[in-house]
């Protein structure tokens, strides 16, 4: 399967910038706005959450983005639609972060069929151990749609091979296990460690995200070797205010670009 | 990992990647512990030193008199800590010790699992984090004041719903992020592998005694075992003794809240369908879009929109019959039992107690019907005479007979 990813750090060369929000944040309406601020401000690609009721695997400030978009009554169909028109004037590559029983409850077939309609890149299913990928591997595979897997400095060596038989999208690396948002947990030394150690056994992507606040923590992540940055609850924390968006974007995009001005 | 916890098509380890390798050490050590003689023979000394193992089998002769078979009760409330949490926080705390574990968590709803776990940190001089939704924290302050006592720390989770679900969501977040020196103490038969067939394990003591003592008073199996079911511990702990005794009929017992017709039950086998909640495939109480909804009950202990995965096999394999009780039978039945047997019984068993009402009505004077009774009710004081005066309240006010007339609870303080 080709790789949008792969390909846009090839042209690019330079790691990619990609900002996170949850879809429907904090109503379907603005949040499509949002995303388009994403795009204009400098986003190469993107990850969007779809709001999920029980979010374990996320920190206080995207919680709040499930529990805002989820108060203002989004549906998993709100959030296809603002991705198809988020389609119709965009080409970035769009990579979603959704938990297990939202896929399943649509049907893994049709949630994956629609993923396709709307254009999505990849899929990271934050629930969804190697151990059961296997549920929704051939599926995936059948509409084009890449997988995004999780590893950490304490994913064993054994395990990353596991692993990375399944990851075909782009490898995410978090600096510590943790949940999304925390802070002080990029050390450029145990990232580029970690990213020494995955390098050697494969080819995809390599994005680091969790805990990315500022320019020098990007500088830090892109220094350390890896081709792509996710910020999350950096961005989130913003909503919904478009100028702090825009500004928050391209001050930690430029930080990709010129990396020794930090 | 050596196994996935599957129980049929329900179960399974449903949890980000960075959870697998913990969920993996304590599978390890579990299986490590499982057949170590030394292990069991401590666990076994606590059981019965600390926790007062094993619980009496009470022959009811009151109840048996108003029901018209043989009533047996299975006596968890007499276990040290007022309900079988005890036995599975033993184990567990244990299995903690053998890995080096330097601090305990928990989630809590009701605050019974967080107070078992908090007395047993004490106990094994390990401090103690439970995590709390803070609408609990309102609803419960005594069994707050009793895990501050034994030196716990108390978290309120102000995320989502305030409470259970999202003081598990909390703990597992946690957990996540210091795992090297902490363990988790699960509280039921929920969650992702191998929490649910581990903490099966440490309760399967309630069913495996129970049987014995039924078979040595009476020379014969029960006709009949009733359990109530929240995440499904004390159930999974009766039954399991009894699952190859085909002619035992088996019944859990969910809340039914306001009644299963409204949206104010906690009734995910009786009422919910199949989803992925905590980790494991299980039926659950959610939305279309799969979003999990707020589940209701007047026992804290049962108010949770999931349930045990194997408890979901039995009753799609057809082995264990799940019904539901509103809180008005269960209070009913919590008086009932106080009244005729001298045996204040939790709101959570009350549930068992009711159905086992239901249940007899079927049943003649050979037949034994045994009901778990898995907690004490002192600590539903507060709540059942709250909930007696709101309903006197309605009635009156909307005029008498729109409820059946529930016999007045005295309070012996106030
Ligand atoms: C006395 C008692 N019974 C039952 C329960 C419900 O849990 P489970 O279904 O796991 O036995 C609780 C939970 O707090 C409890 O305190």
């Amino acid at each position: 399967m080709n790789n949008p990813y792969a390909d846009l750090r090839a042209n690019l060369k330079r790691p990619l910038f990609v900002p996170f929000v949850v879809i429907g944040d904090p109503n379907p309406k603005e949040s499509l706005a949002i995303i388009k601020t994403l795009i204009a401000s400098g986003a190469d690609a993107l990850e969007l959450g779809f709001p999920f009721s029980d979010p374990t695997a996320d920190g206080p400030v995207i919680q709040a983005a499930d529990v805002r978009a989820l108060g203002a009554r989004t549906t998993i169909d709100d959030c296809f639609e603002v991705l198809k028109k988020v389609r119709q004037d965009s080409s970035i590559p769009i990579g979603l972060l959704v938990y297990f029983n939202i896929i399943l409850q649509r049907g893994i077939k049709k949630f994956y069929e629609d993923c396709k309609a709307c254009g999505v890149t990849s899929v990271l299913i934050a629930d969804l151990p190697t151990e059961h990928m296997h549920e929704v591997s051939d599926v995936a595979k059948r509409n084009g749609i890449l997988q995004v897997c999780i590893v950490s400095e304490l994913t064993s060596e054994e395990r990353l091979k596991t692993v990375l038989m399944h990851a075909d999208g782009y490898l995410y690396l978090v600096s510590s296990p943790s949940v999304t948002g925390v802070k002080d947990s990029v050390l450029q030394e145990s990232i580029a460690a970690l990213i020494t150690r995955v390098r050697r056994n494969t080819d995809p992507p390599l994005f680091v995200g969790f805990g990315i606040h500022t320019a020098s923590d990007v500088t830090s992540v892109v220094k350390a070797g890896a081709d792509g940055v996710i910020v999350g609850s950096r961005i989130v924390k913003d909503i919904p205010d478009l100028k702090l968006i825009e500004v928050a974007c391209k001050e930690l995009r430029s930080a990709i670009s010129f990396p020794s001005s930090v | 990992m050596k196994s996935l916890g599957q129980f049929g098509s329900f179960g399974g380890m449903y949890v980000s990647e960075l959870l697998v390798p913990v969920l993996s050490d304590v599978e390890t050590a579990y299986l490590d512990v499982k057949n170590d003689p030394a292990f069991q023979k401590e666990l076994d000394r606590l059981l019965s030193e600390f926790a007062g193992r094993p619980t009496p089998l009470t022959h009811a002769k009151n109840l048996s008199k108003a029901f018209g078979c043989t009533v047996l009760l299975k006596r968890e409330d007499l276990l040290h800590g007022g309900a079988h949490k005890t036995n599975n926080v033993l184990g567990q705390g244990l299995l903690a010790l053998r890995m080096g574990r330097k601090e305990l968590i928990a989630e809590t709803g009701a605050g019974q699992h967080g107070t078992a776990v908090a007395m047993i940190g004490a106990l094994f001089g390990l401090p103690v984090k439970i995590f709390m939704g803070s609408k609990d924290i309102k609803r419960q302050a005594s069994n707050v004041e009793r895990m501050h006592l034994f030196g716990a720390e108390v978290i309120p989770v102000e995320s989502g719903s305030k409470s259970l679900k999202d003081a598990i969501n909390e703990a597992l977040r946690y957990w996540v992020s210091h795992s090297k020196e902490t363990y988790y103490v699960f509280g039921t038969v929920a969650g992702p592998h191998p929490f649910p067939t581990m903490v099966a394990d440490f309760q399967r003591v309630i069913g495996d005694e129970a049987r014995m003592q039924c078979l040595e008073r009476f020379k014969k199996l029960p006709t009949v075992v009733t359990a109530c079911v929240g995440g499904g511990s004390n159930a999974i702990g009766i039954f399991k003794a009894f699952l190859e005794d085909k002619h035992v009929k088996l019944v859990g017992v969910e809340p039914a809240g306001e009644g299963l017709e409204t949206k104010k039950h906690g009734a995910a086998l009786c009422k919910g369908t199949v989803g992925c909640l905590h980790g494991a495939i299980s039926y659950c109480l959610q939305d279309n879009d799969g979003q999990i909804l707020e589940a209701h009950s007047l026992s804290a202990g049962l108010d949770y929109p999931g349930v045990g995965p194997e408890h979901s096999f039995l009753k799609d394999s057809g082995r264990v019959q799940y019904e539901a009780v509103t809180d008005q039978h269960a209070v009913q039945a919590f008086e009932l039992l106080s009244k005729t047997e001298g045996i204040i019984p939790a709101l959570e068993s009350s549930h068992a107690i009711a159905q086992a009402k239901k249940i007899a009505t079927s049943l003649s004077k050979e037949d034994i019907l045994l009901i778990n009774i898995s907690g004490r009710g002192d600590k539903d004081m507060d709540q059942v005479r709250e909930y007696l005066s709101s309903k006197e309240n309605l009635s009156s006010s909307k005029g008498a007979g729109c409820l059946p007339a529930v016999p007045r609870l005295t309070p012996k303080h106030s």
